[in-house]
């Protein structure tokens, strides 16, 4: 009613505007009062701005992506006839094949290790917090918008060989000589990506854990489930969404990661961001360097789908 | 059946304990490592190694007195300024039209507008440096703002449309009915109400455009931000200490926005509450 009453103002006002000035008010006034009524043109209206700047800064680019990696690069010259060389070039060469299953093992430690520290405390925060919940989950998102680059900086200090760890135990008389296995390998990427991932998966595991219906689990008390039984077969199925949720949201990232492995990974430690780089920024090979993204992001696609729809079999199996 | 069955879920008990303690060890883990930065920027020795050799804060004049880490720090704040304003303002039109109008196909245009959440930003900085490359602009901090506006909008929409959601749209209703003109009615009546979710809107849109690191990494040229201006000081032992007493304001300063942020946004939601009851 409001809104009827709105338009039919408006649109009068924009009646008198345009007779003077449109030849043909009747048409525009029809135009005018149609997307006054319609929700969908008002709602695009309003959408226009932020799908442009998408369009413009996100699908664009991406399509070209695309493009590029159907093309071929001799020094300088970009030739644009269609091949799937760089693909092949890709498959073909063990180096890129073994820096993908790398980098999907460091990041699925990582998703492990992460979402494995981050269920209990997300349980303890959905159950176990009646006072100060809030003050809990923004303790538990501070991290979240910290610098990333400085929060993985102060694990380089703390793993290096003059760091805080070798510094201390020397110190201590616990070492005689630095340990070297510290930093620069696979394990203080896999540490330093679950420190610097840690807040991302408290909160999809907490929403599903508040969700859950608390009569299920008096329910099930009063059917004589233990409070074991009753986390297994009500509390954690019922959480499966929050947990697949958490995983992906550590698990896509996490193998994309640049940063982590640049500064503690060390050569063994490299993941398939840095090849990326280096096709784009130091080799100058575009076409090749856009393959190779497409393929690791297909590749952890597929391996994404695979893993919730067996976590999500797995859950109605323990029902 | 027996007493003791039916224990409630509230009163966990030993379990419970066990948890609690989990959970302060785990913040203990989530701070505990970020604390080695603030702790020596004040120690007096150009090492970062324990022993701590005393209390210093020349490292924090040596950090003011660079002139290329001011000049980085002042092209973050500039950016982060913009991007703030502008991925707010995109934010709040779509979060408007989203919560306001049954559009079709929203879920797919919400999927879009959320994607660069999704993917990693490596993709995204590889994939601007084409477009640009195909369009001819030059490197800078120009398009450095316009890629942080991509990545900042869906952090923007997601307050904001949480706050638009909130809220009781029979009061723009309301002001419609008595005659408001829509623009009047936004201004008078959805602005202050969303108030709270534009300023945390801005807030954290600000932090990630001011902590962004890859991106800016990808499209700068001369002059950098100030993380990638950290970055490149990493090599550069001499160097790290005023990196480190730099990192400890950041962080101080990141920590207290995110505060604000969330609190003003709390405190918006327990208003209205309070207003309407």
């Amino acid at each position: 009613m409001a809104q009827f009453l709105h338009a039919s103002k408006t649109g009068q006002s924009l009646q008198a505007a345009t007779a003077k000035t449109d030849a043909a008010p009747g048409l525009l006034q029809r135009l005018r009062a149609f997307y006054l009524r319609s929700d969908a043109a008002k709602g695009y209206t309003l959408l226009s701005p932020v799908m442009i700047t998408m369009g413009l800064l996100l699908a664009a680019p991406l399509f070209l992506l695309v493009l590029y990696s159907f093309w071929t690069q001799t020094g300088l010259a970009i030739d644009q006839t269609p091949t799937l060389e760089r693909y092949r070039d890709v498959v073909g060469k063990q180096s890129y094949i073994d820096i993908f299953w790398r980098s999907i093992q460091t990041s699925g430690l990582v998703t492990l290790v992460t979402v494995g520290l981050a269920y209990p405390m997300a349980y303890y925060v959905a159950f176990g917090v009646k006072k100060y919940k809030f003050v809990w989950l923004i303790l538990l998102t501070i991290p979240f918008w910290t610098s990333y680059l400085l929060r993985v900086f102060s694990w380089k200090v703390i793993l290096g060989y003059n760091g805080v760890i070798n510094s201390g135990l020397t110190n201590l008389g616990v070492i005689q000589e630095p340990l070297e296995f510290l930093l620069y390998n696979q394990t203080a990427v896999i540490i330093t990506l679950a420190h610097a991932y840690a807040a991302f998966a408290i909160l999809p595991i907490y929403v599903s854990l508040e969700k859950i219906d608390r009569t299920l689990l008096e329910a099930a008390a009063d059917l004589g489930d233990g409070a074991w039984s009753r986390f297994w077969r009500v509390t954690f199925p019922l959480s499966m969404p929050g947990v697949i949720g958490a995983a992906v949201l550590i698990f896509v990232p996490t193998t994309g990661d640049y940063v982590t492995p640049a500064m503690v990974g060390g050569p063994s430690g490299q993941m398939i961001a840095n090849i990326i780089q280096v096709q784009f920024l130091k080799i100058g090979n575009w076409p090749l360097g856009a393959a190779l993204a497409l393929s690791a992001m297909a590749g952890v696609a597929i391996l994404v789908i695979l893993f919730s729809t067996a976590m999500r079999l797995a859950a109605r199996s323990i029902r | 059946m027996s007493k003791k069955a039916p224990r409630p879920a509230s009163r966990m008990g030993d379990p419970g304990r066990l948890l609690a303690g989990f959970a302060l060890l785990y913040l203990v883990f989530l701070y505990g490592p970020v604390l080695f930065l603030p702790i020596f920027s004040f120690n007096d020795s150009i090492f970062v190694a324990f022993p701590l050799k005393g209390f210093t804060t020349k490292w924090y004049e040596q950090a003011f007195a660079d002139e290329d880490m001011i000049n980085a720090l002042v092209a973050s704040l500039q950016v982060g300024a913009i991007v703030a304003v502008a991925s707010t303002i995109l934010g709040m039109f779509g979060a408007k039209a989203i919560t306001r109008y049954r559009v079709p196909g929203q879920s797919a245009v919400m999927a879009m507008i959320m994607l660069p959440l999704f993917i990693p930003e490596i993709i995204l900085g590889i994939s601007l440096l084409i477009l640009l490359n195909a369009l001819g602009i030059d490197l800078g901090l120009p398009v450095v703002v316009i890629g942080h506006i991509m990545l900042c909008t869906p952090f923007a929409m997601a307050v904001l449309s949480s706050r638009l959601e909130g809220f009781d749209r029979s009061l723009e209703e309301a002001s419609l009915d008595l005659g408001e003109t829509p623009w009047m009615t936004f201004w008078r009546v959805t602005f202050p109400l969303a108030a709270p979710g534009i300023i945390s809107s801005l807030l954290l849109t600000f932090i990630v455009s001011f902590d962004e690191f890859l991106l800016s990494f990808f499209l700068t040229n001369q002059q950098p931000t100030l993380p990638v201006y950290i970055w490149s000081q990493l090599r550069f032992p001499n160097k790290l200490p005023s990196v480190l007493a730099m990192g400890a304001i950041i962080l101080l300063a990141s920590c207290l926005l995110v505060v604000l942020a969330e609190w003003v946004r709390q405190l918006g939601t327990s208003d209205r509450k309070v207003g309407l009851a």
